[in-house]
Formats: structure tokens, C-alpha cells, sequence
């Protein structure tokens, strides 16, 4: 049985404390690794035959914002099939140098996953056959999922803000009707109540 | 307290099992009957309108379900629901377009021949809907001129067969000339379609 503790040993045995962050949320044991070491840890949980975590479940971006050297983060789901254990592995990269390594040498199905990350938060994978974006329109020019972008399609010119619950002409969501409920507000509106 | 019904609210005693359809104006006699060739390709034309379903997501569902036998879509004509633009009359789009689907929308549009109605069906359709996203066209209008609009998330098939019959009401009154007319011409123009 390939128990969480033996794989955090392997682990340590193998890379030291180039290796840390060890957590187990829900059962799965998660850690995190300098980026530039990605695909060596990749390659030896693929390679040895007591780990052999030889299926990557997910590869997905993360966007921390405002964390400096750990803003942008790329996870690992790799899946362990013939012991049935999961784990997860996260490497960050800061914004200005989104730069890591491709798992596509090892995993096939890294290639459109890496794709899908690139599209949203501009990730570069280096040593990518086929960097392009996937789900997003080509022309786009910017990365939609990086926090300091609104969700909305920026060209739309007949929205009320009112509906969104923000701003418009009675002002929901601004310091103009923070009075609590409706029926506090008209007594404040009124003059009787100060809340 | 659930919404009060708007649709099927006058209940209509069944006349007769066979419905025909309005005779249009003109001028009859024994053995003939005058009137203007608009009227008599227009009353052709509605009751026989092929549909083409760019059935995308949830509003799909609801078409299937006005296809079926219980708001059947056949008696209006549209016994033949065919797949291939080139032999359509009506676009009906039903579902979320997302901007990368915009050009094969607008494709599609163009690959059928005139007479051509389009009906945007459900909210994404109409206007972007509840995705006012990066990604979601907000509205097909953005692509192809639409002639009806029919609103709701998902509309009820009763909403859906309200949105053919008004497209059956452009139809029967449209002139024959429309097509070739400079009015359409710009209405293709400002849509970038030649």
C-alpha cells in the first residue's frame, strides 16, 4: 500500500529540502518545488517503480495576486493508477517571468492543458511544440483569467449597472444606500432613525 | 405564488379537425380567383417554412422538445427540419454563441439562399444572456441580421412557436421585391456581408 509518508520520504530522500510545503488537504498529499525542477520531479515520480504516478489527472494555472516571486502558479494532479493515490504538485513563477518547463516530453495530454493555461494566464511553457491559445478567440491580447481583468466584455454600451447590483441610479453596492435593509433605509431616508 | 400563465390562456373550441388557411384578398369569380402574386408566395412560403436548428446548448433542449409531438412544430409547416443551409429558409439559433463561434455562425448564415429569416431564440442569442463574459457574443446581432427575437432562459417551446408564428406573419407579408431591394443591400452592408 503506497501511503502518503512514503512518498513525502522519497521525496525528501531524493531532492532534500528543494522540496517542501508538504500538506495533505482531504487525503492528498500536496508540495511544492522551485520551478526550474519541475520536470525532474515529474520524471521521478514517472520513473520509480514504487511511485509511478504515470497519469497527469490535471495541469491547471492559479493567479495569487499581489504574492510577489509566488504570483502565478502551475498544478500538477498526477494520479498514481495502479495504487490508486493521487498527488498534487504546484510550482509558482512570478508575473514578470512566467517561464517553465514543458511536461509534454513526459505527458501527452500536458500539451492542450498547457495550451488551455497559456490562454489564460499567459504561462509561457518553454519547449512547447505548439504554444498558441486554444479556447480563446487568436486575437485576443490579453490573458482573461489573470485577476486585475474584469470578467465583462468591455464593449457593451447599453448595460445598467443598477441590475449588477452596483452603482446606477440608486446606487446599490455604493456607500450611498449602505443602510442595511430597505425598511431601515427609508426610515433613515425619512429622518426618524440614524442607523 | 408561480408565475400567472401568459401563453393558451382563451381557451378556442376545436371548429374542425382540418384547419385551412386564410384565403388572401382579391378578386374572385366562377372558375377563378385574382390576386397579387406577394400574397398568394407569401401564404406559400409561411406555411411551409424549413427550419435549420444552430442548436447550441440549453435552448436546444427546449427546440427538441417543441419538435416533438407534444408542441409540435410540424403543423406549421416545418414538418422537415434539415441540416443543410442550402436548403433552408430559417436560421433558427438557440443556445450560446461564444465569440470564437461568431465566423461559423456568420458561415452559415451565408451559405443559405434568399429568401433568408433568422431567429436569435433564448437569451444568449438574443443578447449575450446571463454571460456577459471575455468570451460569450453578446447577441448574434453582432454577426448576422436577425428578424425575431424570441427572449427567455430557456423559453418555453409555446414562447418558441410564438417566434415561428411571427416569422410566419414577416413572411406572409413580405414583398417579393425585398431581396434586391437598396434598403436590404445596406442592411448586409453594415454586417460586412456582400
Amino acid at each position: 500500500m503506497l501511503s502518503n509518508e512514503h512518498i513525502k520520504q522519497r521525496l525528501i530522500e531524493k531532492f532534500n529540502d528543494q522540496v517542501y510545503g508538504f500538506e495533505e488537504p482531504y487525503g492528498t498529499l500536496t508540495f511544492e518545488a522551485p520551478r526550474e525542477m519541475n520536470l525532474k520531479v515529474l520524471n521521478f515520480l514517472y520513473d520509480e517503480e514504487d511511485l509511478k504516478f504515470r497519469f497527469l489527472t490535471d495541469l491547471c494555472g492559479v493567479h495569487f495576486p499581489g504574492q510577489g516571486e509566488k504570483e502565478l502558479a502551475v498544478v500538477y494532479h498526477l494520479h498514481n493508477l495502479e495504487d490508486n493515490v493521487r498527488i498534487r504538485f504546484k510550482v509558482f513563477a512570478p508575473l514578470s517571468k512566467p517561464d517553465i518547463y514543458t511536461a509534454t516530453g513526459l505527458f501527452s495530454s500536458a500539451n492542450w492543458m498547457e495550451r488551455e493555461t497559456y490562454d489564460f494566464y499567459g504561462i509561457n511553457f518553454i519547449g512547447h511544440p505548439n504554444l498558441r491559445r486554444i479556447l480563446n478567440v487568436d486575437e485576443m491580447d490579453y490573458f482573461p483569467l489573470l485577476k486585475h481583468y474584469p470578467l465583462e466584455d468591455q464593449s457593451r454600451v447599453d448595460k445598467d449597472d443598477e441590475m449588477f447590483g452596483r452603482g446606477g441610479s440608486i446606487g446599490f453596492g455604493t456607500a450611498k444606500t449602505d443602510h442595511g435593509t430597505v425598511v431601515e433605509a427609508e426610515k433613515h431616508n425619512a429622518g426618524e432613525e440614524k442607523v | 405564488m408561480s408565475r400567472p400563465v401568459s401563453f393558451n390562456i382563451k381557451k378556442k373550441p376545436l371548429v374542425s379537425d382540418i384547419s385551412m388557411a386564410e384565403m388572401p384578398e382579391g378578386h374572385q369569380g366562377e372558375g377563378f380567383f385574382a390576386t397579387t402574386l406577394d400574397s398568394v408566395i407569401g401564404l406559400a412560403r409561411k406555411n411551409s417554412i424549413w427550419p435549420l436548428p444552430f442548436a447550441t446548448s440549453c435552448c436546444g433542449i427546449e427546440f427538441m422538445a417543441t419538435m416533438g409531438a407534444h408542441y409540435d412544430l410540424a403543423r406549421f409547416g416545418s414538418e422537415r427540419v434539415g441540416f443543410s443551409p442550402r436548403q433552408c429558409d430559417l436560421l433558427m439559433v438557440m443556445g450560446t454563441i461564444a465569440k470564437k463561434m461568431g465566423p461559423v455562425v456568420k458561415q452559415v448564415y451565408l451559405q443559405m439562399a434568399e429568401p433568408r429569416w433568422v431567429i436569435a431564440v433564448g437569451a444568449c442569442a438574443s443578447s449575450g444572456g446571463i454571460f456577459d463574459t471575455y468570451s460569450v457574443l453578446q447577441g448574434i446581432d453582432q454577426v448576422i441580421p436577425v428578424d425575431v427575437y424570441v427572449p427567455g432562459c430557456p423559453p418555453r417551446p409555446e414562447a418558441i412557436l410564438d417566434g415561428v408564428m411571427n416569422i410566419q406573419k414577416l413572411v406572409g407579408k413580405e414583398s417579393l421585391r425585398r431581396r434586391s431591394s437598396p434598403g436590404y443591400k445596406t442592411l448586409l452592408e453594415s454586417y460586412g456581408i456582400q
